[in-house]
């Protein structure tokens, strides 16, 4: 069965139709990536996805259960991680203990965690993660004052803290410094390989999305135009034509 | 309620707070009583019926210490507005002028003449200073480091005029008289009508100049998207300051108009500050219309309120509205809503 | 560590130097302390809902009369302070959450009006409800309590009651402050949006900041009113509540020892200035504006500030260098 399945969700914002009746599945454990010109609608699904947006019609199915309207408190409980296009990170925290508070509510009560150590034991999974994404010698900095750069590897190590069973990310490369983003490749491959779970991807960055992802969704205008492997993309006349013609 | 907002230190000897209480919750009524005005309900007038003229008296008295609440209102609005400036220090802004009117009454210029010379200061301190001084470096800050700020200003202010000038109220006298007319078994007096003509030229006319000349229009446009006023070429520096202009003429014009029956003192602006600012609430703090609906209605509902249910929860059925509208429609009556940002 | 042995050393000499201090006071020196560490324990509460939460409150001199009140009211109908106070901080806290609700779905400084709107109806209330409360002419001769049939009437004897209060709701808060709960105050102050996608339940802790603080502001007005004697409703109007406000954030907001500084500063020195209080408060109020243009953060970000500006002038000096 599909990790997630998207069924037909269509969103338009007066006459203009943004998501036009998109349906995927994404398997366990696989990478997916969604690529579209500017404007077809990715960031609209995205958000329909996780309920940012309240899509027309249509529905998402996670691990065979709806997931259409449930608060983004209640997706991270059920395994649904995030990172954000824009920096959002604690900025008044230190780098550690935004990854430890991404991961301390996963265990215990409410209540329990008053009485919890500090950490609530996911202290040294924090260290683990630092020491994968190589950020070290920031680590007892407040996040807010870290570089760019920086703070966007925080934001993704977060999403990745509580070993989430789906993790969407939206344009992890956006802002990102070219020479660093294979690097960012290699990272989130190691992790897929590591923790498992499954990636949903959006970006601009053709050359990322192609060898990182398992398969790959191509929109143009808010409908699916394409999907297939990397190399079926790649092939495809049509998608070559939507990037080309615009 | 006189006292709620303003900065009672709870150190001081119970002693003086009771007579403090004391006297502000008496003073402003008995006064008014004798001076046969009636800006607020006359608590005295605790009867369990009211008759038709009453109401009327009531209404109309309501509505012109509502429009004066509006104007101060107003400008509440126009600075959170074009500013992002919640100014707690509203309240004294209006209590400045009254006291520098009454400086220059005392030297001996007439009331007309003080009056323009409490607008000239007052554009210059109260508004072109105080955004020089106290919000263009505040800018990065965000809204609560500028919150805290007004918040000393207004207790800064308050108790510099009490140190420096007077801890005593001083009578201020009345632009129109004092004089009652009866008008089919109606009695107004002459202040509360000349209040309420001056109160709604000033509104309309504020009113008229947002929306109907270019500047005013340029305002609007700065204070509902700066970025894009920019790119449209508009002088968002030079309409900013405009704002802050137009509140310290509003805080001069209300202290005219209200110092009469509220006396000049060094805490006047503890009430006048609190109506102000449920009135802009109540209204919407996105529209400037709001602030007048907003005002109007705290003054004739604070009226109606002292007459008709209980002259001690006169203050509480505005507050009733205020909580209602926050819970409800945050946004104020008229307000549209804000994006929640990210 | 020796930062934090230091930190220790120095809260022992602190609470030491407390502890000797009433031999050396008069009777007004002491009372004056000890309502200084009543506003300390307020204000600690304010801090946790304001610094550390970042959530808006303008209702906090409201919960602690709420507390005043609630033991005033119980002493006088013969329940024991013991019995009492733990009742008002309940009552406090469980105002508390209902003040939270509104903060679930109002803007953040709709938050503040709302607040403020709350503490100025508990006002009225007090004030008006003469029945329960007294009215204008409070409620007067509240009894101090005993313990253990010793009695804490003196002045130094309700100072020692009132000073371990104040420790041990200080621990209680600092132990708050590192278990998790701490990091998610935090996350929610910093960017609740987040904080809620990598799955830190807002409501609960946005409600729990609320009534933890109110709660607090309930212990210290459970402690304020047998000190004074006599309460009514004037100290705790919106005025008070704004000048806890800027209490918190003058000494440095979400800072554990910003509430001690601030207290001090917008309370203490006032008072023992009396001869020119309204001079001291002329000059602390414009200060307060100096203040927030050059220092936003509060007196004890003073460290950070400069050590920012000077990393950033080194970072300015070595690109001039290259």
């Amino acid at each position: 069965m599909s990790l997630l399945s998207v069924k037909d969700i269509k969103k338009s914002y007066g006459a203009i139709a943004a998501v036009d009746g998109v349906s995927f599945t994404v398997e366990p454990g696989e990478i997916l990536g969604v690529i579209g010109p500017n404007g077809s609608g990715k960031t609209t699904l995205f958000n329909s996805i996780l309920g940012q947006i309240k899509p027309n019609s249509g529905s998402v199915e996670f691990d065979g259960k709806n997931i259409s309207g449930l608060s983004p408190l209640a997706m991270s409980r059920l395994g649904i991680g995030r990172t954000f296009q824009n920096l959002q990170v604690f900025g008044k925290l230190t780098l550690r203990d935004n990854l430890i508070v991404a991961a301390q509510e996963f265990s215990g009560s409410l209540w329990g965690r008053i009485l919890a150590a500090g950490d609530n034991g996911v202290g040294q999974r924090a260290d683990e993660m630092i020491e994968l994404f190589r950020l070290e010698h920031v680590a007892n900095l407040p996040a807010g004052a870290l570089s760019y750069g920086q703070q966007k590897l925080v934001d993704i190590a977060m999403a990745f803290m509580p070993k989430p069973r789906l993790v969407l990310l939206d344009e992890p490369c956006a802002g990102v410094n070219p020479s660093l983003v294979d690097g960012l490749r290699d990272l989130l491959l190691t992790l897929n390989a590591r923790q498992g779970g499954s990636f949903v991807v959006i970006e601009h960055n053709m050359d990322f999305v192609m060898k990182l992802c398992h398969r790959v969704v191509c929109m143009v205008e808010g409908r699916v135009l394409a999907v297939g492997t990397p190399a079926e993309i790649q092939a495809n006349r049509s998608v070559l034509e939507a990037y080309l013609g615009n | 309620m006189h006292v709620v907002i303003g900065v009672v230190c709870p150190l001081s000897s119970h002693a003086r707070h009771h007579h403090f209480i004391e006297n502000w919750r008496l003073r402003p009524r008995r006064l008014r009583c004798i001076r046969g005005t009636r800006f607020n309900a006359p608590a005295q007038r605790r009867q369990p019926r009211l008759s038709m003229t009453d109401a009327i008296q009531l209404l109309i008295s309501g509505v012109a210490t509502g429009a004066i609440y509006a104007m101060a209102a107003l400008g509440f609005t126009l600075l959170w507005q074009a500013a992002g400036t919640i100014n707690f220090a509203q309240g004294e802004f209006v209590m400045l002028p009254a006291f520098a009117m009454l400086i220059a009454i005392g030297l001996g210029a007439p009331l007309w003449l003080a009056f323009f010379i409490a607008l000239i200061a007052s554009i210059a301190i109260l508004g072109l200073g105080f955004k020089k001084v106290v919000v263009d470096p505040m800018r990065t800050h965000g809204v609560i480091a500028l919150v805290v700020a007004t918040l000393g200003l207004s207790i800064g202010l308050k108790s510099l005029v009490k140190a420096a000038y007077s801890a005593e109220p001083h009578p201020f006298p009345y632009l129109f008289g004092e004089e009652i007319v009866r008008i089919a078994g109606v009695t107004v007096s002459y202040s509360d009508i000349g209040a309420l003509v001056v109160a709604a030229l000033m509104v309309i006319g504020l009113q008229l100049f947002l929306n109907r000349t270019i500047t005013g229009r340029a305002m609007q446009a700065v204070a509902q998207n700066t970025f894009a006023a920019e790119a449209l070429g508009i002088n968002v520096a030079r309409m900013i300051a405009y704002t802050f202009v137009i509140n310290a003429i509003l805080v001069t014009v209300t202290a005219l108009l209200i110092t009469p029956a509220y006396l000049a003192k060094f805490d006047m602006g503890d009430n006048i500050g609190l109506k102000a600012f449920f009135a802009a609430i109540i209204g919407g703090f996105n529209n400037p219309r709001g602030a007048l609906l907003g005002g109007v209605l705290v003054g004739v509902l604070e009226n109606f309120a002292g007459a008709y249910v209980s002259p001690s929860y006169k203050d509480g059925v505005a507050l009733v509205l205020f909580l209602t509208v926050i819970l409800i429609k945050p946004d104020g009556l008229l307000g549209t809503p804000q994006e929640r940002k990210v | 560590m020796s930062w934090s042995k230091l930190h220790l050393a120095a809260l022992v000499v602190g609470v030491l130097a407390l502890a000797v201090a009433p031999a050396f006071l008069k009777t007004y020196g002491l009372y004056l302390l000890t309502l200084w560490l009543v506003y300390i324990v307020a204000a600690m509460g304010l801090n946790l809902t304001v610094g550390y939460a970042g959530l808006k409150s303008l209702a906090h001199a409201g919960f602690m009369g709420i507390g005043a009140y609630t033991v005033a009211i119980a002493m006088k109908a013969g329940i024991s302070f013991w019995v009492a106070t733990p009742l008002a901080v309940v009552i406090c806290f469980l105002f508390g959450l209902l003040i939270g609700f509104p903060a679930l779905r109002v803007q953040l400084h709709y938050l503040g009006f709302a607040t403020l709107g709350f503490n100025v109806l508990l006002v009225l209330f007090f004030r008006n409800e003469e029945w329960l409360t007294g009215g204008t002419f409070g409620i007067q001769n509240i009894k101090r309590p005993e313990l253990f049939g010793w009695s804490l009437n003196g002045n130094a004897a309700y100072f020692y009651l009132v000073l371990a209060v104040t420790v041990i709701a200080a621990a209680a808060l600092a132990f708050l402050l590192r278990s998790p709960w701490g990091r998610a105050f935090a996350a929610l102050r910093d960017n609740p949006i987040r904080a809620e996608s990598t799955g830190v339940n807002i409501t609960a802790y946005t409600l729990m900041s609320f009534a933890i603080g109110a709660a607090y502001a309930g212990i210290a007005g459970a402690l304020f009113a047998p000190l004074v004697n006599f309460i009514d409703p004037s100290p705790f109007g919106v005025g008070t509540s704004l000048l806890f406000l800027l209490m918190v954030v003058v000494g440095g907001s979400g800072r554990f020892y910003g509430p001690v500084l601030g207290s001090a500063i917008a309370l203490l020195l006032p008072e023992y200035l009396r001869f020119a209080k309204d001079w001291y408060l002329a000059i602390f109020g414009l200060s307060v504006v100096l203040m927030m243009i050059y220092l936003p953060g509060g007196l004890l970000s003073l460290k950070s500030t400069l050590q920012l500006a000077k990393s950033k002038r080194d970072a300015k000096l070595k690109e001039a260098a290259q």
